[in-house]
Formats: structure tokens, C-alpha cells, sequence
């Protein structure tokens, strides 16, 4: 393994307990729900308009919303059977209310007729025969296989180098791929930058404590997800694509490794073992800590010329070439305070109780059920809410009730601040309802990421405090 | 029942007012999902179809705010660490000074309480024991000279926690450092008694006087060498808990390694002192060693109340603390400024906090953008 870059810390970074107990357990797949619930925006940007009614008939993968806005994806129906109501549901995430589509489940799974490209389709079939056959030794194929999958790999590549770059970003958008990280930015959006991109980092970091899905996803899919990874890299055409991966997930690094060896692809593609600190996955703590470059305030990676994509992303680009299959499932983890944590691929849509109801008991009375991490997850109010794209963690946590005392200016939260910040100062200004003076503070730039709150000795709940001056403050301004 | 009207209530507060975002964050709802009878009955079924028949009746889940995990290291975990720190000067105090050390180190300790429970109660606020008075108590106790007598200590002591800290609305919005301000009142009403100094180990009638050693009455009878070795094991009349320079680098290093306080603030205290010493062409090592400083430095300019949160904010407070140190020193009236020099400090502190702050990541500076729009 020639090309594994390791790297210190470069940034501000918070040591959690890791707590991915569910990162040996494979993922399953979630029996059909009976009904999905498919909340309309689902991404960041503008919202869906659906294009079916109250009693249509719809087959999985078919589209049911769409907008013709740029910044949108499409939604397909993850079930067949039939659309039962259109209605207004609560979307954690953004904490607004959106419009969503019921779907009820006939049980049987009709899709509709997929549109892959057939040389690439057989070629994946014969990668995923060896790779599925390897996967508990995947390290040490024999040679014979090793010489049939490099001979497949340049036939792929060569395949989907033969393949336009606007047909490609087409799909993508058909397929309704967004950033599977969590925050959702439309993937055909990113492919489609008219900016200088040198370098592309694919995420898999996963710095939240817990979560495992992406951990699960490069190892069961780590073919896939590199070949999607190529496909971004062909139609963006950066210098160098690393592969971002915390030390702490070392049989994923030593895979890829070995993936990309197998692919012929060490001259674009490296591999970048980062120290596990939180928030090392977030997107600018990143960047900074592989290319030392920093996102200016209010900008995009792009503006830099960096696009970062999630491992999960990257999968999905690969499926809506390879199989047709557009983003009607993702891998969720159920971890935390739970009798048997597990990862599962499930429909979105589902409800999250069909996720809980698979892993065995917990104590119900004093647990939390919290969509998302444990640093940046929302607790939900609902066991019906529905699986969103931005969905990768149901944590179950048993709540410690604490008491908080006054700030003792200790100074702790901005010292780990990553964003440089004065979260102290929100939570101060916070409580007084003093809303105006926090933008001063450049309110806007935090993340949200929960390290300030972590540390606090006096336990105040500065992200709430912020979360309560964001939301005050975007709506004094329109 | 209670609980559920409390819970409803809180659920009902939730929507209409963002002040009330901690009734509601944590605010633990009752629900019934422990219900015994509810359990037996469906014994029988598997463990899936049990929790999801359990779920399925519209059930109150908890509620909060992220992150959902915590460090657990609390304000007084915090403050416990710090006092025990405090004991490495506190046995050099009783070493040395006797047992009326002692009695002066539990008269503070125990008035400062005291105040502050009957403060918080007067007050009708909670009174929460986090270990903060007992630390002001005992630090007032070491920075007072030995033959003061207790009365005046229990005086400072009520002075520092009545006034310079909950009259401010308590821990957290203090302006001065409460254990200084008591030891400047009690300077100021009783300059006598807390100027008469004694050497360590000389009690009863036949007490030594001795000033301290930097005053200009200070002779020392003895090589230069012994003199600093005096002042570095703490043999030398002074405050009782600042003579020790020794096990004051000890608490120190203590307070580092358990990550309290930033060891760049006492650090830069005392090279500024040591600078100006030399450039004013001071004996350096004698102004380190002597009086207050050491102490001062680990104990008092790392107060986190009363210094700014930055780093680089508190580098210049270390600094211009040093600097008032030195100038009161060598041209002030009193022989030891490291008190007032902490204070005059504490004043500046949230005109430090205002001016200086760290860049926020990605930061452009608006002539850039202006720059950019022309």
C-alpha cells in the first residue's frame, strides 16, 4: 500500500468515546415496510412538487416529485403500490414542515424498467461475483482472480470514460442523488460546477461517535464505491482524488488499497489516514486538514476548487450508471442503548419504529430516540417519522438529566471551537435574547457540530442557544 | 400525575417562547412505557413484535436538544481539582507556620461558606455546593500574613464572597477575583496587622519580627546562596501559604497536567516581571522567588472568571499583570504589588474580551469584499 498518506492534526479537534459498536455487524436488509411516508424535500434547496394524486398506482423507482429548480432532486416512490395521501409532515433536519407523500405497499416490489447501460452492467456483475466470493478474504484473492479483475477494471473504466459527461451528470440528477453525509447538497449540482476543480476528497470519515454506516458501506461496497468515485472524478476531471479515512477504521484504509490497486488507479486516486477527531468529517475541517486550504465564510468547497463527496454518494452515482437503480435505499445504523445495534439498507420512507422494532429490547422510559449522531442528531417526538435521505444513524441513548450552572468563562468552548468562535458568547447573549448583537459574533459560520456544548463544564446548551439565535435571526431578515 | 401535568406543560411552553428552551430542553416526560401488567401480558411474543406493539400507541418520547453526549468534566469537578492543588501550598503554610496557620486557613474556609449559603438562601436561589467558596476561603487564607487575627480573617472572608462575588450575581459574573479584593480590603482597613510579619516557626512571646523580603527594611544575615534557598523551600516570613516556591511549582505542574489552568499565563506573568527586573537591573531570581508572585501567577491570574476566555487575550492580561507588578515594585509605595496588579487587571478584563478574538475559519476581511463588489 504505497499511496496511504497518513496526516497529524492540522485543525482544532475534540477526542470522543468511539462507540461503533455495531462497525463488525453487516448490513441487512429491512423487510418491505407496509407503507412509506416520502417527505418532499429531502435535499437542500427547493423543495418538490409531487407529480402523482390520491389514489394513483406507482412502481418503485418511479419518480412521484420533481422541480425544475437547479438546486432539487428528484424523488422516486421506494415501494410499489398505492399513493394513499399527500400531507404535511415535520422534517427534523430543517425543522420546517413540508409537504410528503403516503405510499401503501402492495408487498410485492414491482420496479419499473431500469435504464442501465448494458456493457457496464455485465461487467459489474462478474466484479460483484469475484468481489461477493472474496469478501471475507478479500485481501488475499487468489492470482488467477486477481488477473480477470484487473482486465474488468480497465474494461469499466474504459467504459465509463466512453460515456458523456453530460449523460452521466443526467443520470445522476434522474437518479435523485444527494450528499449522503447529511447535509444533502444536490450531487448533479456539484458534478455540474463550471469552477477550476483540482481535488477531489471522498468522505469517509465518519468522525461522529456510533455510526457506522459508512464504515459498513466501503467495506461491503468498496468496489462500487470507488468505481462511483471515478465517475465523479471523470466528469469533474480534478489532479487528485483522496480518499479521506479515520485511523480508527483500518481495514477499510488497507481495502482501499488494495481496491485501488486492483482498479490500476494509484496515479489519481490516494488514500489519506486522518487521525479520528471530531469533527474531522465535516467538510471544512476536512479540507484544512488535507490540503491546509480554508473555505471562505459563506463559500462552498468548490470556490477553492475542492468538491467532497461522501462514500455512500459515490455508491449511489455508481448505482444510477451501473444497475439504473436510483437512490431509493441507504444504509442506516441502529446503535446506542439497544439490545442488538445493526446496520440495516432500508427503503426511505420507512418509518423509523420498523427500524427500532428489528434490534430487541431497550428501556423505552428513559431513552432517547435521536435520528442522526449523538453530537449533531435531532430527537424525534414521532416513532413514525419517516427514513430521509440525510438519514445515516438511529441512536438510542439513555438520557442523563444535568443541571446547568452559570458559564464560568473557563474558555473551553473556544479553544475547541473549530470554527474559531466564541460560542460562549451566543449562549450569553442567547439568553438574554439579545439576538441582534450575535451576528457581531459571525453567528452564521458555526456548524453546529456540538464540540462547545461537549466540553462545557457548567453543561449550558450552547448548540440550542445557537440553533434558537440562527433561526430568530434568518427570520428577522426576511 | 404530577409529572404528566408538568409534562404536558412543558410541551405547551415549547412552542410559544425561545426563552424557555431549558424548561423544555431536558425536561424528562413521563410516559408508561414501563408498564409492568403491559409487559406480562404479551410475554409470549417475540421480542420484535413486543416493542413495536408497545411503541405503536402514541407514546411522549424524550426530548432534547444536541449533542446528547457530555464530557462529564463539571464546573466542580473543576474546582475540586483546583483545591486539590491547593493543598501543596496549604501543608507549606502549616509546615511553617504552625497551627495557627491552620486555624487562619479554617476560619476563612468555613466563613466563606457560610456566607455563601446564607447569601443564596436570602437571596432564595439554590445553594449549590461546587466547591467554588471553599477555594476563594482558602485562597483569601493563603495570601494573609500569620499573626493576623482571625476576626479580621473571618471579615475578608465574608468581604470576598458577600461582595466581591454574589453582590456580582455569583459564580460566573464576578468582575474581581473575590479572594484579592477580600485581601485588599482587609489591606486597606487593617494595614498594621496585615503588614507585620514573621518568621516561620517563631511563636508565643518570643516571635521574631521580620519583614518580608521585599520590603526596604529587609535584612537578610547570611550568604546570598542560603538566602535563595530560604526562599525556594519557603523558610522566610511572608504570607503563610507564598513562602514555598517549591511546592507552588509543584501545584503548578499539577494544575497542568489535569488541563485547569492555561500554563502560559503564569509563565508570562513571571518572564515579565523577570525582564523588567533585569532591564531595571533588579536581582532577577529575588523578585521571582520572593513574595507574592509565584503564587499570584498559578493561582490567581488563571482565575477563569475574572481573566479573558482567548488565549491571546490572556497572554496580554499575563503581561500587563507582570508589568503592573514590577512598576508597583520598584516605584510604588507598597513593597508587594502582585494584588493590585491582578486586580487593576480583572478591570481590563472585558475590554480585553471585547477587542480581542480569534479570526473565524475561512475568515475574509471586508476590504477584500469590497474590493471584489467594486
Amino acid at each position: 500500500m504505497a499511496n496511504i498518506i497518513k496526516k497529524g492534526i492540522f485543525s482544532k479537534g475534540l477526542k470522543l468515546p468511539e462507540n461503533k459498536i455495531s462497525a463488525s455487524v453487516p448490513i441487512k436488509k429491512l423487510p418491505l415496510p407496509d407503507k412509506v411516508l416520502i417527505l418532499l424535500q429531502q435535499h437542500f434547496g427547493e423543495p418538490c412538487d409531487p407529480l402523482v394524486a390520491r389514489g394513483n398506482k406507482v412502481k418503485t423507482g418511479q419518480i412521484i416529485a420533481d422541480s425544475d429548480k437547479l438546486f432539487s432532486a428528484p424523488l422516486h416512490s421506494t415501494i410499489s403500490g398505492t399513493v394513499t395521501n399527500i400531507t404535511k409532515a415535520l422534517n427534523p433536519f430543517a425543522n420546517n414542515i413540508v409537504n410528503a407523500v403516503e405510499i401503501a405497499g402492495d408487498g410485492e416490489d414491482n420496479w419499473i424498467e431500469l435504464k442501465s447501460e448494458p456493457i457496464i452492467k455485465n461487467i459489474c456483475d462478474r466484479l460483484n461475483e469475484i468481489y461477493i466470493n472474496n469478501l471475507n478474504d478479500y485481501l488475499n484473492t487468489a492470482e488467477d482472480n486477481l488477473q480477470s479483475l484487473k482486465n474488468l477494471w480497465n474494461r469499466l473504466i474504459k467504459a465509463i470514460d466512453g460515456i458523456s459527461d453530460d449523460e452521466l451528470i443526467k443520470r445522476v440528477k434522474n437518479a435523485g442523488v444527494v450528499g449522503l453525509g447529511g447535509a444533502t447538497f444536490p450531487t448533479h449540482v456539484k458534478l455540474a460546477t463550471q469552477k477550476k476543480i483540482d481535488t477531489l476528497i471522498l468522505n469517509g470519515c465518519e468522525c461522529e461517535p456510533y455510526i457506522t454506516s459508512d464504515h459498513r458501506i466501503m467495506l461491503e461496497y468498496g468496489w462500487q464505491v470507488l468505481a462511483g468515485a471515478y465517475i465523479i472524478f471523470k466528469v469533474i476531471s480534478p489532479e487528485t482524488a483522496y480518499i479521506a479515512i479515520e485511523d480508527n477504521k483500518e481495514d477499510a484504509i488497507k481495502l482501499f488499497g488494495r481496491l485501488i490497486e486492483d482498479a490500476g488507479l494509484e496515479q489519481k486516486f490516494k488514500i489519506v489516514s486522518l487521525k479520528s477527531r471530531y469533527p474531522m468529517g465535516a467538510e471544512k475541517t476536512l479540507i484544512k486538514n488535507i490540503l491546509g486550504r480554508k473555505v471562505p465564510v459563506g463559500g462552498l468547497p468548490m470556490d477553492i476548487g475542492v468538491v467532497v463527496n461522501n462514500v455512500g454518494t459515490a455508491k449511489a452515482v455508481f448505482d444510477s450508471l451501473s444497475t439504473g437503480v436510483p437512490l431509493i435505499e441507504k444504509v442506516v445504523t441502529v446503535t446506542g442503548d439497544i439490545e442488538k445495534p445493526q446496520n440495516f439498507m432500508v427503503r426511505i420512507g420507512t418509518p423509523v419504529i420498523d427500524l427500532i422494532s428489528c434490534c430487541g429490547k431497550f428501556d423505552a422510559g428513559k431513552t432517547k430516540i435521536i435520528v442522526g449522531g449523538p453530537m449533531m442528531g435531532n430527537a424525534i417526538v414521532d416513532l413514525n417519522f419517516p427514513v430521509t435521505k440525510a438519514i445515516n444513524c438511529i441512536l438510542l441513548k439513555h438520557t442523563v438529566r444535568i443541571q446547568e450552572s452559570n458559564c464560568i468563562r473557563c474558555g473551553r468552548c473556544v479553544n475547541i471551537c473549530p470554527m474559531n468562535l466564541m460560542p460562549l458568547m451566543y449562549a450569553a447573549y442567547a439568553k438574554n435574547s439579545k439576538y441582534e448583537v450575535l451576528r457581531d459574533y459571525y453567528i452564521s459560520t458555526c456548524i453546529e457540530c456540538g464540540s462547545c456544548a461537549y466540553v462545557c463544564p457548567a453543561a449550558i446548551p450552547i448548540v440550542a442557544y445557537i440553533k434558537t439565535a440562527k433561526s430568530v435571526l434568518t427570520g428577522y431578515g426576511k | 400525575m404530577e409529572n404528566k401535568e408538568q409534562a404536558m406543560k412543558d410541551k405547551e411552553t415549547k412552542d410559544s417562547s425561545f426563552k424557555n428552551i431549558n424548561d423544555i430542553a431536558d425536561s424528562s416526560i413521563d410516559n408508561n412505557f414501563n408498564n409492568d401488567t403491559a409487559e406480562d401480558d404479551v410475554k409470549n411474543q417475540s421480542p420484535d413484535r413486543l416493542n413495536k406493539s408497545r411503541l405503536n400507541n402514541k407514546e411522549v418520547l424524550l426530548m432534547s436538544h444536541s449533542p446528547h453526549i457530555w464530557s462529564g468534566f463539571s464546573t466542580s469537578k473543576i474546582m475540586y481539582i483546583f483545591l486539590a492543588s491547593l493543598i501543596f501550598p496549604a501543608a507549606s503554610a502549616v509546615y511553617f507556620f504552625g497551627l495557627r496557620a491552620l486555624w487562619i486557613i479554617i476560619t476563612s474556609t468555613a466563613t466563606a461558606v457560610l456566607t455563601e449559603f446564607i447569601i443564596k438562601k436570602a437571596r432564595k436561589k439554590k445553594f449549590v455546593m461546587d466547591g467554588s467558596a471553599i477555594i476563594t476561603g482558602l485562597l483569601l487564607a493563603l495570601t494573609l500574613p500569620p499573626r493576623i487575627p482571625i476576626w479580621m480573617v473571618a471579615v475578608g472572608s465574608a468581604f470576598s464572597i458577600a461582595i466581591a462575588k454574589e453582590a456580582f450575581g455569583g459564580i460566573g459574573y464576578n468582575i474581581f477575583n473575590p479572594a484579592l479584593a477580600g485581601r485588599a480590603f482587609l489591606a486597606i482597613c487593617f494595614p498594621v496587622e496585615m503588614t507585620s510579619w514573621y518568621l516561620p516557626g517563631s511563636f508565643g512571646a518570643d516571635a521574631v519580627t521580620s519583614a518580608t523580603p521585599l520590603s526596604e527594611s529587609f535584612v537578610y544575615e547570611g550568604s546570598k546562596a542560603a538566602l535563595y534557598k530560604n526562599m525556594f523551600f519557603g523558610n522566610i516570613g511572608g504570607s503563610i501559604g507564598e513562602t514555598s516556591a517549591l511546592l507552588l511549582v509543584l501545584a503548578f505542574i499539577f494544575l497542568v497536567i489535569f488541563k485547569i489552568i492555561d500554563w502560559k499565563v503564569p509563565l508570562i506573568f513571571m518572564a515579565t516581571v523577570a525582564i523588567f527586573s533585569l532591564i531595571g537591573g533588579d536581582d532577577v531570581l529575588f523578585q521571582m522567588l520572593a513574595g507574592g508572585l509565584i503564587f499570584g501567577a498559578v493561582f490567581m491570574a488563571t482565575d477563569y472568571v475574572t481573566t479573558p476566555v482567548t488565549g491571546p487575550g490572556r497572554a496580554i492580561f499575563a503581561l500587563g499583570c507582570g508589568l503592573i507588578t514590577f512598576v508597583i515594585r520598584k516605584f510604588g509605595a507598597m513593597p508587594e504589588g502582585v494584588c493590585f496588579s491582578i486586580l487593576i487587571m480583572n478591570g481590563f478584563t472585558p475590554l480585553i474580551d471585547r477587542y480581542v478574538w480569534p479570526k473565524p475559519f475561512g475568515f475574509v476581511r471586508e476590504k477584500v469584499k469590497v474590493k471584489a463588489k467594486g
